[in-house]
């Protein structure tokens, strides 16, 4: 009788492992933001219905994804942080790196703004006012794209790491853009987030943009196939079936389409990246 | 609504299963722990009580590099699948399972044993009987192992990987939404997920409770 019971367990386990083994299918690891702020969900369903290959999305971050593609458990990348992009690159784990779209970063905080900030479009100025005014910061401390666009914002401005992460006002989460959101709400604190999560995001309480439109706050995303001869393993044909789709004029159209309240949220730039 | 239905499906599913194998494995090693002596068996013992509180998170980190394409396990290719979540709460059952089986049929054993093995069963063909006088406790045990599986999140967002439409349970969407800021919706499937702990609770109950409590009763 448990006999039967573990065997009729063992079967059914087998049976959801391989229907999802049978269709094709392969593993993104992608920033959370295109994930957390509904892009991939919108897209996703056009290409799979035109080419019946089922996209897993691992949300996590861009540092963790590369992590996740560099262990081989990815098939392709989707993320926005150039420097360790490169750095990815260079050691040997990425072969291709496109541009499928931009948008950018915001500093947002509370509406009624200790650190007079709101209304100037000088990332800098602002992240050296803030630190003047010792107002709440939060960071996002996850090694993540926009984490990594936070300090070399911090870094212009003349901080680093070490001296922030002396300092009470400057609140190291350690969680994403969403986390990172809820507590800035919470605390009534300033954040950098990107737009897309910013936009789609929904408890945004007192937040307001306060600072936008400085050119060194602009967000580039790009798809990352992997170097085949690292990744063997990796499903890489199917890969670039989505990778190229990305960058293809139908691709961009989705990703361009997808919009919340009127905002679009990405801008797509395969044909002339920013 | 129908990734609703999935994601709930999915959860109660994988919990279930999870719940099963752990009991399969757990009980008779309970009782094997409690009827039989060996070296070690007092470490044993401390070691299934002590991962009553084995953290998810570290399950899940041990089982995600173990499945790993780089990892000893990476051929299995499991990682990201529903099978690697169940193998995770499996994990995260068992101990619980066991311990309390383990307790249970040591009062057993002690009030019964040498009636049992007078009657010509050997220690191993007397397993079955103890978990039969013990049926009772064998329910409180399997229903603490299931609301280990189906509450825990750090496990199977891990080895899981939160997939939409493959992988995402519902505390790991509770997650999702509120890192969305959709705290009302992650509050509203939250009393999902508690009620549908409830109802498997109250039906085990129902199928189940009156019958055995006689077994339970004879051993206390």
């Amino acid at each position: 009788m448990k006999l039967r019971l573990i065997l009729a367990l063992v079967v059914a386990v087998t049976a959801i492992r391989s229907g999802s083994a049978t269709e094709q299918s392969i593993v993104l690891a992608s920033t959370t933001s295109v994930e957390a702020s509904g892009l991939l969900a919108n897209i996703l369903p056009q290409f799979t219905a035109k080419t019946g290959i089922a996209v897993n999305v691992v949300a996590e971050g861009t540092g963790k994804a590369m992590d996740t593609a560099r262990r081989g458990d990815a098939d392709l990348l989707l993320v926005h942080d150039p420097d360790a992009e490169q750095q990815f690159i260079s050691e040997g784990h990425g072969a291709t790196r496109r541009q499928i779209a931009w948008n950018d970063f915001v500093i947002v905080g509370p509406s009624a703004d200790p650190a007079h900030v709101r209304g100037g479009n000088d990332g800098v100025v602002a992240l050296k006012t803030i630190a003047s005014a010792q107002a709440p910061f939060v960071a996002r401390g996850d090694n993540s794209g926009t984490s990594a666009a936070e300090l070399r914002l911090w870094k212009i401005a003349g901080q680093t790491p070490d001296t922030l992460n002396k300092e009470k006002w400057y609140r190291d989460i350690g969680g994403g853009m969403g986390q990172a959101l809820n507590a800035a709400s919470a605390m009534d604190a300033y954040t950098l987030s990107d737009r897309g999560t910013w936009l789609s995001f929904n408890n945004k309480g007192s937040l307001v943009i306060v600072v936008e439109g400085d050119p060194r706050l602009i967000n580039r995303y790009d798809v990352i196939e992997l170097n085949p001869q690292r990744h063997a393993g990796a499903k890489l044909g199917i890969a670039k079936v989505f990778a190229d789709w990305l960058v293809s004029s139908e691709g961009q159209q989705a990703i361009g389409a997808f919009q919340i309240a009127g905002h679009r949220l990405f801008n797509p730039s395969a044909e002339s990246p920013k | 609504m129908h990734d609703f239905l999935e994601i709930v499906g999915l959860s109660i599913g994988v919990s279930l299963t999870a719940t099963a194998l752990a009991a399969a494995i757990g009980m008779p090693t309970g009782a094997a722990l409690a009827m039989f002596s060996f070296r070690g068996r007092r470490l044993a013992v401390v070691l299934i009580n002590a991962f009553f509180g084995l953290p998810p998170v570290v399950v899940g980190l041990v089982l995600y590099l173990a499945f790993s394409r780089s990892g000893p396990l990476g051929f299995l290719e499991l990682l990201f699948t529903p099978a690697a979540m169940v193998i995770a709460q499996t994990v995260l059952a068992m101990p619980i399972i066991a311990a309390l089986v383990h307790r249970a049929a040591e009062r057993a054993w002690a009030r019964y044993g040498d009636e049992l093995i007078c009657d010509g069963a050997s220690r191993l063909q007397a397993i079955p009987q103890i978990l039969h006088i013990i049926r009772a406790d064998l329910i409180t045990a399997t229903l603490a192992g299931f609301g280990r599986t189906v509450s825990e999140v750090g496990a199977v967002i891990l080895v899981g990987g939160n997939i939409r439409g493959l992988t995402r349970t519902m505390t790991t969407t509770i997650a999702l939404q509120t890192s969305q800021g959709e705290l009302p919706l992650a509050l509203a499937l939250g009393a999902v997920l508690v009620g549908i702990s409830i109802s498997i609770s109250a039906t085990v109950f129902a199928f189940a409770g009156s019958a055995s409590t006689a077994g339970g009763d004879e051993v206390r």
